[in-house]
C-alpha cells in the first residue's frame, strides 16, 4: 500500500524491527469526529425520548425523581467521558475513528496512559463544547448574537486549524497528553499469488527485464484483475520481452501469463535479493 | 539458454504457446511461498487471539492464550524482519505489518486491567499528582482568596455590587433581604428532590472545573480570571451576611461542603495554570515535551477533581441539608478538609 512519506514516522519494537506508523490526516480526523458527535447526539436523543416515556408510563414522584437523576449524571458522563471510556480501552478507538480505521497512541509508541487520554479528551471542552454551546446561546438569545457567533467561530477555528499547522496533525489535546493518532487499516492476509502460477518456462533474458516496482505493480494488477489493465499489461509486457503470446483481452489467458511471469520474475528477484542484489526497477542496471 | 532455478523442473523452453497450454502444471512453490505457508497459522492464531483480546480485554483469553500471545508476537515480528529482507510479497510485507502493529500497541500500549489501574491511582498516582503541583495550588489559592478579599470589600463598601459579583447564584438572597430571610436559606431543611441538587451540582461543578483546566490551555489566563471570580462571589457572599452579622453561620453552612468542593476547584485552576504555564515557559524540556509532561501530570489531577466533586455534591445535596447544628457543620468540613490535606501531602504521594 502506498505511504505519504511525509506522514509516516518510524517506531522501533523493542525486539529491533521497524514499524511505519501511518500519521492519520485532518480529514480523518474530522470524519471520525462527527461521527463520534452523531453518534453522542443521538444517544442523547435516544435516552432522553427512553426516560420521557418511563416517566409518562410509571407516573409517581419516585419515578420522576430517579428519571432526573439518571438523565443529569448521564448525560454528563456522555459529554465528558465518552471518548475517554472508548480510548482507554486496548483497541484505543471510539466507534468513529474505528469507522475511519485511525487510533489513538501515546507520542513516539511508548503507554498511553489514562491521563493522557484524561488530558487530550477535557480538551474538547475548549476545542469543541463550548464554541458549540456559544453558538446555540446565541440562537437562543437574539440581543447579543452576531458579536458572540462571530467570536465562537473565530475561536473554533482556531483550535479546528491547528491540526493542519504542524506536521504530526495534532490538535490542542494531543499537543497536550503527548499523542498521535495513527492509521491502523484493516489488511487481511491476502492469498498467495505465486500458488496459481501454472509452469511456463522464462528465459532469463525474459526475467531480466523488470525489478521488483515493476514486481509489485503486477502484483497489483493480478489482484484487482481489472480486465483492461491486465489486457494492456500483458500486451506491455510482451512487447518488451519480445515474445508472443495469444491475448484475449485481460480474460483468463491473460491472467494466466501474467501470473505466471509473476511467479518466476518473483523467484528470480527473491533468488537475487538472497545473493544481496536487489534491483529497484526497470532502469537499475545492478 | 534457458533460465531454471533450481528449485523449478526444467521444460523445455521453445513449446509454442499452444502446446504449453496442454502441458501445464502446477510449480513447485517458490520458497518464499514456502516460508508463509510454515508460518501462516501463527499469524492467523495471533490475529484471533487479537481480535478476542481488544473487543472486550485480556481478561477473555485463557492462561495458555495469554502466555501464547508474547510469543506469536516475536514470530510474527521476527518473520517481519525476514520478509522484508527475503521476500517481495507485497501484500504480505504489509499483512505483516499492520499485523506487529496491532500486537505491539496490545502488548506495549494500553494494558492492566481497570480494577489495578484504579487503585494504583487512588494508592499513589492522584496525590503524587497533586503534590507535585503544590506551587500552582499555592498560586490558585491565593488567587482565590485575593478574589474573596476584593469581594468582600467591595460589598462591604457598597452593596450595589452584591448582584453584579454574585449574579444568578444568589438564590433569591439580595442586600435587600432580611436577616430572617438570609438565615431561612443557611438552615432550610427542605428533604425534597436532595439527589437532583446533588446530580445538579456535581454535573455542574465538575463542568465547570473541566472548562477551567482546558482554557489553561490559553496562557492560564482564563484559568487564573474564573478562579478569582469563584474569590469574588465568596467575599461578595462573605460581606452580605457580615452586614447582618450572620457570617459565622454562612462560613459554617459553605464548609460543610465547601472545603471540598473549594479544594476541588483550587486544584482544577492549578492544573490549568500548570499547562499554561507549560505552554508558555517550557524550560528545560522542549515545547511538546513539557506540554506533555503538565497534560498528563495536570490529567491525573483532574481525574481526581471529579472525584472530589463528586464528594463535595453528595455533602451538599444531603449532609448539609440534613445537619443544621453549626458545630456539627464545622466539625464535618473541618474533619473533610484534614482528610484531603492528609491523604494528599502526607505519605501516599511520596511512595516508592
Amino acid at each position: 500500500m502506498p505511504k505519504d512519506a511525509r506522514r509516516v514516522r518510524m517506531l522501533v519494537t523493542p525486539e529491533g524491527v521497524p514499524l511505519p506508523l501511518e500519521i492519520a490526516d485532518a480529514g480523518q480526523r474530522a470524519g471520525a469526529f462527527v461521527l463520534d458527535m452523531l453518534i453522542l447526539l443521538g444517544s442523547i436523543i435516544a435516552i432522553t425520548v427512553f426516560l420521557a416515556f418511563v416517566a409518562k408510563s410509571l407516573p409517581g414522584r419516585a419515578v420522576d425523581r430517579g428519571v432526573g437523576l439518571i438523565w443529569t449524571i448521564g448525560l454528563f458522563l456522555l459529554r465528558n467521558f465518552y471518548f475517554t471510556w472508548f480510548e482507554a480501552r486496548p483497541r484505543g478507538q471510539t466507534p468513529g475513528k474505528r469507522a475511519l480505521g485511525i487510533r489513538v497512541i501515546a507520542r513516539h509508541g511508548g503507554r498511553l496512559t489514562l491521563d493522557a487520554v484524561i488530558a487530550r479528551n477535557a480538551l474538547r471542552e475548549v476545542e469543541a463544547f463550548l464554541p458549540i454551546m456559544l453558538m446555540f446561546a446565541s440562537f437562543a438569545t437574539h440581543g447579543y448574537d452576531t458579536l458572540i457567533l462571530v467570536f465562537a467561530l473565530g475561536w473554533t477555528a482556531i483550535f479546528l486549524f491547528m491540526p493542519l499547522m504542524n506536521r504530526d496533525r495534532l490538535r490542542a489535546g494531543d499537543l497536550l497528553a503527548g499523542t498521535w493518532v495513527i492509521r491502523v487499516p484493516k489488511r487481511p492476509l491476502l492469498p498467495e499469488l505465486s500458488a496459481d502460477a501454472e509452469e511456463t518456462v522464462f528465459t532469463e533474458a525474459e526475467l531480466d527485464a523488470y525489478g521488483v516496482f515493476e514486481l509489485e505493480t503486477l502484483e497489483q494488477v493480478i489482484r484487482q484483475a481489472h480486465a483492461p489493465a491486465v489486457a494492456t499489461v500483458t500486451y506491455t509486457i510482451c512487447q518488451r520481452i519480445g515474445r508472443q503470446h495469444w491475448s484475449d483481452d485481460g480474460g483468463a489467458r491473460d491472467l494466466a501469463f501474467l501470473q505466471a511471469y509473476y511467479a518466476a520474475l518473483r523467484g528470480r528477484l527473491e533468488q537475487k535479493l538472497l545473493f544481496g542484489k536487489r534491483r529497484a526497477d526497470k532502469h537499475d542496471r545492478s | 539458454m534457458a533460465f531454471a532455478l533450481p528449485f523449478r523442473r526444467k521444460r523445455d523452453a521453445h513449446l509454442p504457446d499452444d502446446e504449453l497450454a496442454h502441458q501445464q502444471r502446477r510449480l513447485d512453490p517458490l520458497p518464499s511461498a514456502k516460508f508463509r505457508a510454515e508460518r501462516e497459522g501463527d499469524w492467523r492464531r495471533l490475529e484471533e487471539l487479537l481480535n478476542r483480546a481488544e473487543r472486550r480485554s485480556a481478561a477473555v483469553l485463557t492462561d495458555d492464550e495469554l502466555l501464547a500471545l508474547p510469543t506469536l508476537y516475536r514470530a510474527t515480528v521476527s518473520a517481519l524482519a525476514v520478509a522484508r529482507e527475503t521476500l517481495l510479497d507485497r501484500a504480505l510485507i504489509d499483512y505483516l505489518e499492520g499485523l506487529s502493529t496491532r500486537a505491539y500497541f496490545f502488548l506495549y500500549g494500553v494494558r492492566g486491567r481497570i480494577g489495578p489501574r484504579l487503585k494504583q491511582f487512588f494508592r499513589h498516582d492522584w496525590p503524587a499528582a497533586v503534590l507535585a503541583l503544590w506551587k500552582e495550588t499555592l498560586g490558585s489559592l491565593l488567587l482565590l482568596v485575593a478574589g474573596a478579599l476584593a469581594g468582600y470589600m467591595l460589598v462591604r463598601a457598597d452593596s450595589g455590587w452584591f448582584m453584579s459579583l454574585v449574579g444568578g447564584m444568589s438564590e433569591g438572597r439580595t442586600p435587600d433581604s432580611t436577616t430572617q430571610q438570609l438565615r431561612d436559606v443557611l438552615y432550610d431543611s427542605d428533604t425534597s428532590g436532595l439527589e437532583a441538587l446533588a446530580s445538579f451540582l456535581f454535573t455542574h461543578n465538575a463542568q465547570i472545573s473541566l472548562m477551567c483546566f482546558a482554557l489553561g490551555f490559553l496562557f492560564a489566563v482564563p484559568s487564573a480570571i474564573l478562579i478569582l471570580m469563584n474569590g469574588l462571589t465568596l467575599g461578595a457572599f462573605l460581606a452580605l451576611y457580615a452586614d447582618h452579622h450572620i457570617a459565622g453561620e454562612l462560613v459554617g453552612w459553605l464548609c460543610v461542603h465547601g472545603t471540598t468542593e473549594m479544594f476541588a476547584i483550587t486544584l482544577a485552576g492549578a492544573a490549568g495554570i500548570r499547562i499554561g504555564w507549560a505552554v508558555a515557559f517550557p524550560g528545560r524540556l522542549s515545547r511538546l515535551d513539557g506540554m506533555a509532561a503538565a497534560g498528563r501530570q495536570s490529567g491525573t489531577v483532574m481525574a481526581g477533581v471529579v472525584v472530589m466533586l463528586f464528594v463535595a455534591a453528595l455533602l451538599e445535596g444531603f449532609i448539609r441539608q440534613l445537619v443544621t447544628t453549626d458545630w456539627l457543620r464545622f466539625l464535618i468540613g473541618g474533619s473533610m478538609l484534614t482528610l484531603w490535606l492528609a491523604y494528599f501531602y502526607g505519605p501516599a504521594g511520596r511512595r516508592r
